[in-house]
């Protein structure tokens, strides 16, 4: 009996990529533990953020697949609603109006952004599957660039290209033409290139964006100020070496050179003390997650299903790797935590909410092959 | 398949409502062009990967050397450890100079927003005095803005707990504990000591050129003047330093390595501290300078130059107020007069030219001359003091009464050139070489050194008549305390000459051990006996007989001295009345003296800076430190002038 309650209670959840989720958290309880000078509250808080994330990923794994793609349209609209309540509205904060004031709590509806996105833009494929034409691509476009828009005149740079790039892997996974990705490969790289000319990014973007590009290029033109995180991370990469300073040994850690080591910078912690060996092992861990993902994708049944695991599991990466790629040195400094490692409730319960949706989606795949 | 579209139709009837075979085949087709993406994505997400391997593995297999560097250049702070400073004793053991720890409130200023609103903040914590204000506000100008510097010294305990407890309302601004140099004589003896100071711009030139700077990390003061700049070397130590781990806030851990500091070298003085006390008191208010040597090893006994300074005021940086009146000050006091003042010896230079008439063969002991009381040179008159003379005067007389005739005659005879030779023989004109900077050379007239001196050809010529004054100690004669003491002293150890020195021995600080300084004599004058005893007898007789009489009334020891004034003033022929000459118009006194006479355990030489004769106010101060030094006799008070007595000034 109670064998059977169990069995209908993990119904829905995919085992590996629970284990690889565990996984990754477990090793970054590790880091964090030392990141955080042994600091036994950070620890528990992690464990509960986790709990949380579990919960939530529970609940969104039961959820019927066509209740999510109904859910698609009005969290969208919510979503852009709050949006514009926050252009007109918003709290200025550090000079970026991001966050609105919903008399309960504070919240910053861009975050909405990063799945409701990719839910109604695989909600609108779906819908349009029978006859897919290059219009459809075309509004669903204008559906991925009105909250981009919104978010980049916060201004938020850096959320509004992981919400572009959220909505851009759907429509990719939806079939959008490669000549199409091609040229767009070719502009961005273009406007990429002249955004690393101080005075062309001035005319486009914010100086304090530009000022973290330049720092990317040339950290050490201020070590003291903006190149700072930049050139201590790198430092404290670099010293790891292979086989890392070892676990609570790291001197870069310890004596506070690593700035925000329990949250954005925690990579640099795991490299110091951990080496290459370390960085590789999370690498594997974050390919597992991934390529879980992905697989998940390749078996959903419906469309909307492919096209928002196939999302889910391409932004997951996203994140893990502009991180890693900033941290390291090799990407300008934008707020982004490390997936599952980085110390933080609201990034850990988003992304288990979306591995819950993953779920939710492998649901069907086994259903349909035990029926 | 069919189970899959019957799911899917129950599942999604909405989304899926029409199920064609055509639609079956299209499906098909976007899944696998779907299966084909997602092949694409993940070959994407894995060459990212690999970039970032490459990454991670160019910082920490290739680059990691550079970066391990990093992180301990990050990590470890080389503090360097101030050694202690050695510590000044006199001849007796007494401390002159030593070190004592005490907490400082020091500023950052390059930490402090607003550097005026924290010091006043700060003053209602610790008492800080305009004058603290004043010296911060000057070191403030002369140094960067990065370096800590001291608001308040020698904090009291309780003002460190005041300020230890509110220090978080101060940034920039903290205690530290230091040695203090500290001067426990106060002004005796400044002269000589001298003081430390802050290190400045030049100071720090100085030690780039030498090469000494690794040993002047992190230290702020350095010998600035006098036997502490001299022995700068000796004194400071070697630095130590200590590895530090240090956190991102500069904050020490814990220390990983400590090389010990090597305190540096104590120096003990020839200087006897008490002899010295006898001797400033014995000058009073008066302006001056006092030598004493010790003939048989030229060891300076006392070095003397009044007034003298606090030489505390200036180690911390002495406040513009303080400073402004020392160095304004008509008296002088920052002027070191026995090593740099130069002075007329008058009359004191007459033994000199007793003995040089002796040596030269110019003149014997018993020749004896008539004195008119004047000395016509080719018609210009120079006048003896007495009226109409001493009468027959011999060369003892002529030392005992100070008979100016006896030696106009005897410049005369003997010429310029010859009178400088033998003067250059006994140090006169050139530097003695005691272990002080700064000495000068006084002059030591010659043709040569007028060709030298003026550029004017006119001028440039040596007069006959100029030889004339030469003769009694007047003229272009132009002689340091330093240079008189030195040439009594190797008189008094009859020619067997010892460079002076102020540094007996050098004492190392950790075993005890003495390095004795110059003991060898720098030269042996080859003048005969009976030349010299002469000279010893006359000088002896200026204290039985002659003008020193009075100053050495009731002596129980036996002493030879010579009295000495030296015009200041030109008076164009009218007769110098003292009343009737403003105080800093009148005369320099002069004394030089030795005793005991048989075995010299001391020569002097004294200058009083307008005091009028040298019987009257330079004398007598000669008596309190020979009795001193002699006979243990303490006075404890100003040398009294002697009342004025015509006879005896008249023969200076």
């Amino acid at each position: 009996m109670i064998k059977h309650l169990w069995q209908r209670f993990i119904r829905n959840i995919d085992p590996w990529l629970l284990l690889f989720t565990a996984l990754v958290v477990l090793y970054s309880v590790l880091v964090l533990y030392s990141a955080s000078n042994r600091d036994m509250n950070r620890i528990v808080n992690k464990f509960v953020f986790f709990g949380v994330g579990l919960g939530g990923m529970w609940i969104i794994a039961n959820i019927p697949q066509q209740m999510l793609m109904r859910l698609a349209p009005p969290a969208y609209i919510l979503g852009v609603l709050l949006l514009l309540g926050v252009a007109l509205f918003g709290e200025v904060t550090y000079g970026a109006r991001r966050w609105l004031n919903i008399g309960v709590a504070r919240i910053q509806p861009s975050e909405i952004m990063k799945v409701a996105l990719p839910m109604m833009l695989a909600w609108y494929f779906q819908r349009n599957e029978a006859s897919l034409r290059w219009k459809n691509y075309i509004v669903a476009a204008g559906i991925m660039l009105l909250p981009v828009a919104f978010i980049l005149k916060q201004p938020d740079l850096g959320t509004s290209l992981l919400v572009a790039a959220a909505g851009f892997y759907v429509l990719y996974f939806a079939g959008l033409s490669w000549k199409l990705i091609g040229a767009m490969t070719i502009i961005g790289s273009g406007i990429v290139i002249a955004m690393l000319d101080w005075d062309t990014c001035n005319r486009v973007l914010h100086e304090y964006q530009c000022q973290r590009i330049a720092t990317m290029l040339n950290p050490m033109e201020d070590p003291l100020g903006s190149g700072y995180h930049i050139i201590q991370g790198t430092i404290a990469i670099g010293s790891g070496g292979i086989l890392g300073r070892g676990w609570l040994n790291g001197t870069q850690t310890h004596l506070d050179f690593i700035p925000e080591r329990t949250t954005d910078f925690i990579f640099a912690v795991l490299g110091e003390e951990f080496g290459l060996f370390g960085n590789i092992i999370l690498l594997i861990l974050y390919l597992l997650v991934i390529g879980r993902g992905l697989m998940i994708a390749a078996r959903a049944s419906t469309l909307f299903g492919r096209l928002l695991a196939g999302s889910i599991a391409l932004t997951f990466f996203t994140y893990a790797f502009v991180n890693m790629g900033m941290v390291s040195g090799i990407l300008p400094v934008v707020g982004v935590p490390l997936p599952l490692f980085s110390y933080g409730g609201t990034a850990m319960v988003s992304l288990m909410a979306g591995f819950g949706i993953l779920m939710s989606i492998n649901k069907d795949r086994q259903l349909m092959k035990g029926g | 398949m069919s189970r899959r579209l019957f799911r899917s139709r129950l599942l999604s009837s909405r989304i899926t409502p029409r199920t064609g075979n055509s639609e079956l085949h299209n499906q098909t087709e976007t899944r696998s062009a779907f299966q084909l993406r997602l092949m694409a994505a993940a070959l994407f997400v894995l060459l990212a990967f690999v970039l970032l391997f490459v990454r991670f593995a160019w910082l920490q297999v290739v680059k990691h050397k550079e970066y391990i560097t990093l992180a301990e250049q990050n990590r470890i702070s080389l503090v360097p450890v101030q050694p202690s400073r050695g510590i000044i004793k006199d001849r007796n053991g007494v401390v002159l100079a030593h070190n004592f720890s005490a907490y400082t409130l020091e500023i950052t200023p390059s930490k402090v927003t607003d550097l005026e609103d924290t010091l006043n903040r700060l003053s209602g914590l610790i008492e800080i005095q305009p004058k603290d204000r004043r010296r911060f506000k000057k070191l403030r100008e002369e140094t960067k803005a990065f370096e800590s510097l001291p608001i308040r010294s020698r904090l009291t305990d309780e003002e460190v707990a005041r300020f230890a407890a509110n220090s978080y309302q101060f940034p920039g601004v903290e205690i530290k504990a230091r040695l203090f140099r500290h001067y426990p004589q106060g002004e005796v003896a400044s002269h000589l000591i001298g003081y430390i100071g802050r290190i400045n711009a030049t100071d720090l030139s100085n030690l780039e050129a030498s090469g000494q700077m690794p040993n002047y990390r992190g230290a702020d003061h350095i010998g600035k003047i006098g036997i502490e700049q001299r022995y700068e070397k000796e004194l400071r130590g070697i630095a130590g330093h200590e590895e530090v781990e240090i956190d991102a806030g500069g904050r020490a851990i814990r220390t990983l390595r400590h090389t010990p500091s090597t305190p540096g070298k104590n120096l003990i003085l020839s200087i006897d501290i008490e002899l010295q006390k006898v001797a400033e008191q014995a000058f009073g208010e008066n302006k001056g300078a006092l030598v004493a040597i010790e003939p048989a090893t030229g060891g300076v006994l006392a070095f003397v130059s009044m007034p003298g300074y606090d030489p505390n005021l200036f180690v911390d940086g002495i406040d513009p107020q303080n400073w402004n009146e020392l160095n304004n000050s008509p008296e002088k006091p920052l002027l070191n007069r026995a090593l740099r003042g130069e002075y007329p010896p008058g009359s004191t230079f007459k033994p000199f030219m007793a003995l040089a008439a002796q040596e030269g063969g110019f003149r014997s002991a018993s020749a004896a001359l008539p004195d008119p009381g004047f000395f016509n040179f080719g018609g210009h008159v120079f006048r003896d003091d007495k009226p109409g003379g001493h009468g027959v005067v011999d060369m003892y007389k002529s030392v005992v009464v100070s008979c100016d005739t006896y030696y106009y005659t005897l410049a005369n005879q003997m010429g310029i050139e010859n009178i400088a030779q033998f003067m250059a023989t006994l140090g006169f004109g050139s530097k003695t070489g005691i272990d002080i900077e700064g000495e000068r050379p006084g002059v030591l007239p010659s043709p040569e050194w007028k060709k030298k001196r003026f550029k004017n050809p006119a001028q440039q010529k040596w007069f006959a008549g100029e030889t004339i004054s030469i003769g009694i100690g007047q003229g272009y004669n132009s002689y340091t305390p330093l240079q008189l003491a030195h040439a009594t002293a190797t008189l008094a150890n009859r020619g067997v000459e010892f460079k002076p020195h102020l540094v007996q021995h050098i004492e190392d600080a950790h075993s005890g051990a003495k390095t004795p300084v110059e003991p060898k004599p720098s030269k042996t004058h080859d003048w005969k006996p009976e030349h010299v005893n002469v000279i010893h007898r006359a000088m002896a007789g200026v204290n039985k007989e002659g003008t020193g009489a009075r100053a050495f009334a009731g002596a129980s020891y036996t002493s030879a001295g010579k009295t000495g004034t030296a015009q200041v003033f030109s008076l164009k022929g009218a007769k110098y009345v003292e009343g009737q000459v403003k105080k800093h118009l009148r005369d320099h006194a002069l004394f030089i003296a030795f005793a005991p006479v048989e075995s010299p355990r001391i020569a002097l030489a004294v200058i009083v800076e307008n005091g009028g004769f040298g019987a009257q106010a330079a004398a007598p101060i000669a008596r309190q430190v020979l009795d001193y030094y002699l006979l243990g006799k303490k006075v404890n008070q100003p040398a009294r002038e002697l009342p004025d007595e015509p006879e005896e000034h008249a023969h200076d």
